[in-house]
């Protein structure tokens, strides 16, 4: 069950007050809107969350963790992965001047009813933009606290009216080498392919953002439109998509293809299971200078560690 | 003392207490040159400019660590300093490495003598950066963490050949003085002195293992100590095949060449 236990942190430490009471109001809508919407078999979790009293439950957690504190716009705009735009951290902020995020369209096909192309215009507007402060962990062991704007991926999906065999949901970056120079070399295998299993791609916690503290996202962000899975490492969270498709059988993912004893599907962010070549006990919040602690689930657990039940994640990594 | 190396530099033995320093004579020398009479007047001229050349290299080698310090005093090394501390030592290691392996190519191909006197030092520096990157690592990222430490060496196979590449570096720093020469005899010490290519690959493997997937950096410096160590395997199996035919001419070439081996 969604909720159940209280969760690690208080969201009122990661949360400013205002915006932590909207996104409480949020959850709790999304929950409603979800447990009313959608068949069971496509956000088990979501059947358990009751509205109104979630903000109570999750503002109950005991927090011996630290408190987050956001990580300067500087810093989440300078050091990024977007091999894209080159390798380094500071390529992407250098060179993805060249991404052309308007106009922009993106195709929403697959295992649905209502296959379609959207301008993103017309593919934002039935959501509402929402802010969410999550941690995000790279699999290189280093973490930020970001403050997204963003509607969840739920809203998307519901939309194209899924199959019964819609089972996973792949997305896609832009591929074009003229407006992203780092696809001219072959150091992955082009275009970017994430996925998700459909309840993670249903979980209220996982968002399309269009922004971060409270302005368009940067290129070097993922302009214009990109996912957020706060529970996974931070390259689930696919940028500049241009392609959302359900599927029958589980995506081919960039990472994985590319090293698959090193990066899994799941890639959930879990402090007991090392990379092959790195441990993943701990963390360094970028701008602390003791690592923490990684937290199971990036800390996240109460709210998503139901969707693993019975799952071996060491296999499943 | 019966080294050959003694023999092959040729100078009287005043040399030695000369009132300007022959360190860097006698090493080049003693480990490298194949003709010791000749070397002297490249080594002489070169001389009077090592005055203030070393001081200027010393203080060209100390850039690195200045603008990287410099850079953590005023928040320059972007968003992830220690990581940048770390990176930054780290490859200026391999670079001082690279640098002091080139010295006795490039002596040998421009005829730079001179170029000998640098080289010690040059490898002093490649332990110095060596060192910063260790003591980053261990009391930044690691925060002097024992645990964390000894299971990231023993657990993690890049670091565990960057640990022992550091560790095979200090006999070669304790080593380097001219004192430590003579003790050994030039034709030793320069064995010793090759744990420097093992310390080349151990490096590069270590750069190439830590990588996530771009690994066009650790190969160009793969390719950089490839192209030094190709260079003096040649230049081996060349001057193997010179004493070989130099032998019913004159013995005293062999031994020199035994002894430069």
């Amino acid at each position: 069950m969604l909720f159940k236990r209280p969760p690690d942190y208080r969201s009122s430490e990661i949360t400013p007050e205002a915006l932590y009471l909207d996104r409480r109001k949020f959850i709790g809508i999304a929950a409603g809107v979800g447990a009313a919407a959608t068949a069971a078999a496509l956000a088990p979790a979501l059947l358990g969350g009751r509205g109104g009293s979630t903000g109570a439950r999750l503002a109950g957690g005991m927090g011996e963790q630290k408190p987050d504190k956001l990580t300067p716009y500087e810093d989440v705009t300078t050091y990024n992965n977007f091999y894209e735009f080159g390798t380094d951290k500071e390529d992407p902020a250098q060179n993805a001047h060249t991404l052309r995020p308007k106009p922009w369209s993106v195709l929403v096909d697959g295992e649905v009813a209502r296959p379609a192309t959207y301008q993103l215009e017309d593919f934002i507007k039935p959501s509402t933009i929402e802010e969410r402060v999550y941690r995000l962990r790279c699999v290189e062991a280093w973490s930020m606290v970001i403050p997204w704007n963003g509607f969840p991926l739920a809203n998307v999906i519901r939309r194209a009216q899924p199959t019964s065999k819609a089972k996973f949901v792949e997305l896609t970056t832009l591929f074009d080498p003229k407006q992203m120079p780092g696809q001219r070399s072959g150091v992955l295998a082009w275009p970017y392919v994430e996925g998700l299993r459909m309840d993670e791609a249903m979980h209220p916690l996982t968002i399309l953002a269009t922004g971060l503290y409270g302005k368009t996202l940067p290129n070097q962000n993922g302009a214009p439109l990109r996912l957020v899975v706060p529970w996974k490492y931070g390259f689930k969270s696919v940028k500049s998509i241009v392609r959302i498709r359900l599927t029958e059988r589980m995506p081919r993912t960039t990472w994985n293809e590319s090293a698959s004893n090193e990066y899994g599907f799941y890639a959930n962010v879990n402090p007991e299971v090392d990379h092959p070549r790195w441990s993943q006990a701990k963390e360094r919040r970028l701008g602390e200078f003791l690592r923490r602690d990684t937290l199971m689930f990036n800390g996240y657990g109460d709210q998503v560690a139901s969707l693993y039940t019975g799952m071996d994640l060491r296999k499943n990594f | 003392m019966a080294d050959p190396a003694r023999s092959a530099r040729g100078g009287p033995p005043k040399s030695e207490s000369a009132p300007l320093p022959a360190p860097p004579r006698d090493h080049s020398h003693a480990t490298r040159s194949l003709r010791p009479p000749r070397g002297w007047g490249a080594v002489g001229r070169g001389f009077a400019w090592s005055r203030v050349g070393k001081p200027l290299a010393v203080l060209l080698a100390l850039v690195p660590v200045a603008r990287l310090a410099l850079g953590g005093v005023t928040d320059n090394l972007g968003a992830n300093p220690i990581e940048a501390l770390e990176h930054g030592t780290g490859l200026w290691t391999l670079r001082f490495l690279a640098i002091t392996l080139a010295i006795t190519p490039a002596r040998k191909l421009t005829g730079w003598n001179w170029l000998a006197k640098y080289r010690r030092m040059l490898g002093l520096f490649t332990f110095f950066y060596a060192t910063l990157h260790l003591l980053v690592y261990a009391g930044l990222d690691m925060t002097l963490d024992v645990g964390d430490i000894v299971e990231d060496v023993v657990k993690h196979p890049y670091v565990t050949l960057g640990m022992l590449g550091w560790l095979l570096l200090v006999p070669l720093a304790v080593t380097s003085t001219t004192a430590w020469i003579r003790r050994l005899g030039g034709r030793r010490w320069a064995r010793l002195h090759r744990l420097a290519y093992v310390v080349a690959a151990l490096g590069t493997i270590h750069f190439y293992w830590l990588v996530k997937k771009d690994v066009s950096e650790p190969l160009f410096y793969a390719g950089v100590f490839g192209v030094l160590l190709g260079y003096r395997a040649l230049a081996s199996v060349a001057r193997r095949r010179r004493a070989a035919r130099a032998v019913p001419a004159a013995r005293a070439g062999d031994r020199v060449a035994a002894a430069s081996g």
